[in-house]
């Protein structure tokens, strides 16, 4: 029989706080939760802000905080809170047989130095040799590393002593998908026992937020419901989070001595161009998938719905008519609470999913604009996480109560 | 069918069934392999952009397509897959049947278009990043912006080849094309599936490239003679020559292939890495990641290193990496490497950072192929703290049957990965 996948560790900071329990608090104790958004930042676009993080309890090393920039930070620290919480911390034998995957945007802009040549540029009179000058005299190496995708999982390697095999993937939500996938059919198949994996996004970062601007993919304004968007011309709100999972085999798991979470189920991957129907027929061959793992009983949804209006609306269509079929319970839309949050949205969905089964509970309605979130009155076995990116990939996965 | 072939872990056994590359040498193996064997040098004086206050002036940039360079590295990835798929003959066109893994470069928005959006901004918006926000914004000009999302480049090659499922962008820096030979190793052998495309481009070459890489005294600044520049292993070498580049594998099942009738370049006998937490760029000083990397590749394999008869070094050039590799590899081959031969494809394509373990995995095949060892070009002034067999200056004929190639990145990623001729 096949081993299986355990989640026995979380680490999860947000704009709603840091680690299980303030989750939990915010999202399942709350009536109704309220999300954290900040306007001043990029105005007229409001983001979920990461609050204030202490970092010398995970980063210990002044020097290893000044070597990263933000989103390094975040992610070390909040790899570090996965592995405490998995009891891995300072086990250096298992930390260096353990593998990570991260999901990862690109590292971060020196953005002063960026104003400052933007500002001289226009009236030198050899702009590219301008260009080379300032680069070369304000440019800063450390910052170099910072700016390397891969310096995520380099610097959660130099901080926690994780030093198995190390893949970062690129590329927004599926990134994220796919860094779950790979560590849990790895897992499955024998190819490694334990795997530290997850991703971060900073909503506040400006060079992130051209793209974004320029793609048409924000929402402009306060944020209504996800599922209320694709009406309004649809778009996302995004917010920061740092999410990293442990996955371990069960067997693997029983020999230290942990308990999961939960266990995961199928993780599927898949990807269209987005002409209309596609994204839905992704999404329903990933559901009969799903349901021949989670045989008849009903699931709630965890759903990384961003808001873009063609891929919300037929997100919301098919769950819809899963839910009408009674094979879906329930929907919580995450971005409503948490924001969208491209790399570390799977990972976040995943992590929320374990910690609800593994409190016997569920969340409350994240918003109460469209009736689409209805409480819930038994607390799931079983709940799916959905995660269709703002521009392409449909990425689904089964989160169980462990046995 | 006759009995399903496994290997020493009963796996299945994974084929290459076709392979394609693209450097600064030119578009397709043929072409690469004659300028290598030739001893040739892809390595020239930087044109694309003005090169004032540079220290480094040199580079292997991909100067001779007609593509905007902003462009190049999926317009360079697409020749290189094209090439393999067609030498495989798998699939049809447009519908390749198994996943992509692709290594890629970051891509952010470039000072072409941040110079653009301020420019034609409004300075009452507030500061740099807001002004240009606001211009981007006005713009929402979702094609042109699509080319800055991370999974551009890997859904573009998507797109174009019909890959399976949702395509995986990795980078794992100058490690990446071999993290991407690994992911498509891992999946035939878990039976995920019978086929992967396996691709490594990069075409990064920008003034603000070559100057962060300056700034960690990474590049060589032997700019005047160009061709001469990179010198893996010598005792003048200072630094790598950055460039351009990309190559494809087609991996497969080894059953499913030889029944379709494919022909079997070689097998991926084995693929494993080890990461380092010693330092941002530099190696633990006692080589004890880059050792776990190579033993790991063995354990893998199910071989020894006495087995191995051609190392294709990482062998970038610069004094830390290769004393480094040097070090690393003595630790595990013992007295027996000084009789392996060991070469560096670098001194004469460069670094092709993201795109480099792809290349260099392809190269190390046409080594086993066509039986010639493309050499160690540059090597005037050996470093006598190196004593390899670094096949000097000049090609080699030799019966290779097994290849080691490195390749190490920085944040600590070590990968390793072993080709041999097909099973007899």
């Amino acid at each position: 029989m096949a081993r299986e996948v355990w989640i026995t560790g979380i680490g999860i900071t947000s704009s709603l706080g840091e680690g299980l329990d303030a989750h939990w608090q915010a999202l399942a104790e709350s009536d109704p939760p309220k999300p954290v958004i900040d306007r001043s930042i990029v105005s007229p676009y409001a983001v979920h802000p990461m609050v204030p993080l202490d970092l010398d309890k995970q980063i210990p090393k002044k020097g290893d905080q000044r070597q990263m920039e933000n989103w390094q930070r975040v992610g070390t620290y909040s790899a570090g809170l996965a592995i405490d919480d998995a009891g891995m911390k300072g086990d250096l034998d298992l930390l260096s047989r353990t593998h990570l995957i991260v999901a990862a945007s690109g590292g971060e802009r020196d953005q002063a130095a960026d104003a400052g040549i933007l500002q001289g540029i226009g009236s030198a009179p050899a702009p590219q040799e301008f260009l080379n000058e300032r680069l070369a005299s304000d440019l800063r190496p450390t910052l170099f590393l910072a700016q390397l995708p891969n310096l995520l999982a380099g610097n959660i390697s130099i901080v926690h002593k994780v030093t198995g095999s190390s893949r970062t993937f690129l590329g927004e939500e599926t990134a994220g998908v796919s860094a779950v996938e790979v560590a849990a059919r790895r897992i499955r198949a024998d190819q490694g026992d334990i795997f530290l994996v997850g991703g971060t996004s900073i909503a506040e970062r400006k060079d992130v937020l051209i793209t974004l601007v320029g793609g048409g993919f924000c929402w402009k304004g306060d944020p209504i419901s996800v599922w209320a968007r694709p009406e309004q011309g649809g778009g996302a709100t995004f917010g920061s989070v740092g999410a990293f999972l442990v996955l371990e085999a069960s067997d693997h798991a029983e020999k230290r001595g942990r308990r999961p979470y939960a266990k995961l189920g199928p993780v599927l991957s898949d990807r269209s161009a987005r002409k209309p129907g596609q994204a839905t027929a992704n999404g329903e061959r990933q559901m009969k998938i799903i349901r021949e793992a989670a045989g008849n009983r009903p699931l709630a949804v965890l759903s990384g719905a961003t808001g873009m209006a063609d891929a919300t609306r037929e997100e919301r269509d098919l769950l819809a008519a899963l839910r009408q079929r009674g094979e879906v319970s329930t929907v919580r839309g995450v971005a409503n609470m948490l924001g969208s949050c491209l790399e570390a949205n799977f990972a976040v969905e995943v992590g929320l999913a374990a910690l609800a089964l593994s409190r016997n509970g569920f969340y409350q309605p994240f918003e109460n604009e469209t009736g689409f979130e209805q409480p819930l009155a038994e607390p799931p076995s079983a709940i799916v996480a959905t995660c269709w990116g703002i521009w392409r990939g449909e990425g689904i996965g089964l989160i169980e109560k462990a046995g | 069918m006759g009995k399903p072939l496994r290997d020493h872990k009963n796996r299945p056994v994974v084929a290459v069934t076709g392979i394609g590359a693209v450097s600064s040498l030119g578009v397709g193996l043929e072409e690469n392999w004659a300028a290598l064997t030739g001893g040739k040098s892809g390595i020239h004086r930087i044109s694309r952009f003005p090169v004032a206050h540079l220290r480094t002036t040199i580079a292997g940039t991909i100067d001779y397509l007609a593509t905007d360079p902003r462009g190049l590295t999926l317009a360079v990835g697409e020749l290189a897959a094209d090439e393999a798929i067609r030498q495989s003959r798998i699939g049809s066109p447009g519908h390749f049947p198994g996943p992509l893994f692709a290594a890629v470069p970051p891509v952010e928005v470039d000072w072409q278009q941040r110079e653009k959006l301020y420019a034609s901004s409004d300075p009452a918006r507030g500061d740099a990043y807001d002004r240009m926000i606001a211009v981007a914004d006005a713009a929402n000009d979702r094609s042109e912006f699509e080319e800055y999302l991370f999974a551009n480049v890997g859904e573009r090659l998507a797109d174009r080849f019909g890959t399976t499922g949702a395509p995986i962008s990795l980078t794992t820096a100058c490690a990446s094309g071999a993290t991407a030979i690994q992911l498509g190793v891992e999946a035939i052998r878990r039976g995920d599936t019978d086929a992967a495309l396996c691709i490594g481009t990069d075409c990064s070459v920008t003034a603000e490239s070559v100057i962060r890489f300056i700034l960690l005294s990474a590049l060589s600044s032997n700019n005047e003679v160009p061709e001469e520049a990179a010198k893996p292993f010598s005792k003048d070498r200072d630094g790598f020559v950055i460039a351009e580049g990309a190559a494809a594998l087609v991996l497969e099942n080894y059953d499913t292939a030889v029944a379709r009738g494919a022909r079997i370049l070689a097998v991926v006998r084995g693929a494993a890495e080890k990461s380092d937490d010693f330092h941002r760029t530099r190696s633990k000083p006692d080589g004890s990641a880059v050792i776990g990397a190579l033993r790991n590749t063995f354990e893998d394999a199910g071989m020894h290193p006495d087995e191995i008869a051609y190392i294709n070094a990482h062998g970038t050039g610069t004094p830390e990496n290769d004393k480094m590799e040097a070090m690393s590899l003595e630790a595990v081959f013992g007295e027996k490497l000084k009789s392996v031969p060991i070469s560096s494809n670098k001194s004469m394509i460069g670094h092709t950072l993201s795109a480099a373990g792809a290349i260099e995995a392809v190269f190390s095949i046409k080594t086993m192929l066509s039986g010639v060892i493309p050499p160690t070009i540059n090597y005037q002034v050996p470093d006598p703290t190196i004593a390899l067999d670094v096949v000097p200056n000049t090609a080699r004929a030799a019966n290779v049957r097994t290849v080691l190639s490195n390749s190490f990145g920085f944040g600590g990623q070590n990968a390793c990965l072993i080709f041999a001729e097909e099973p007899a």
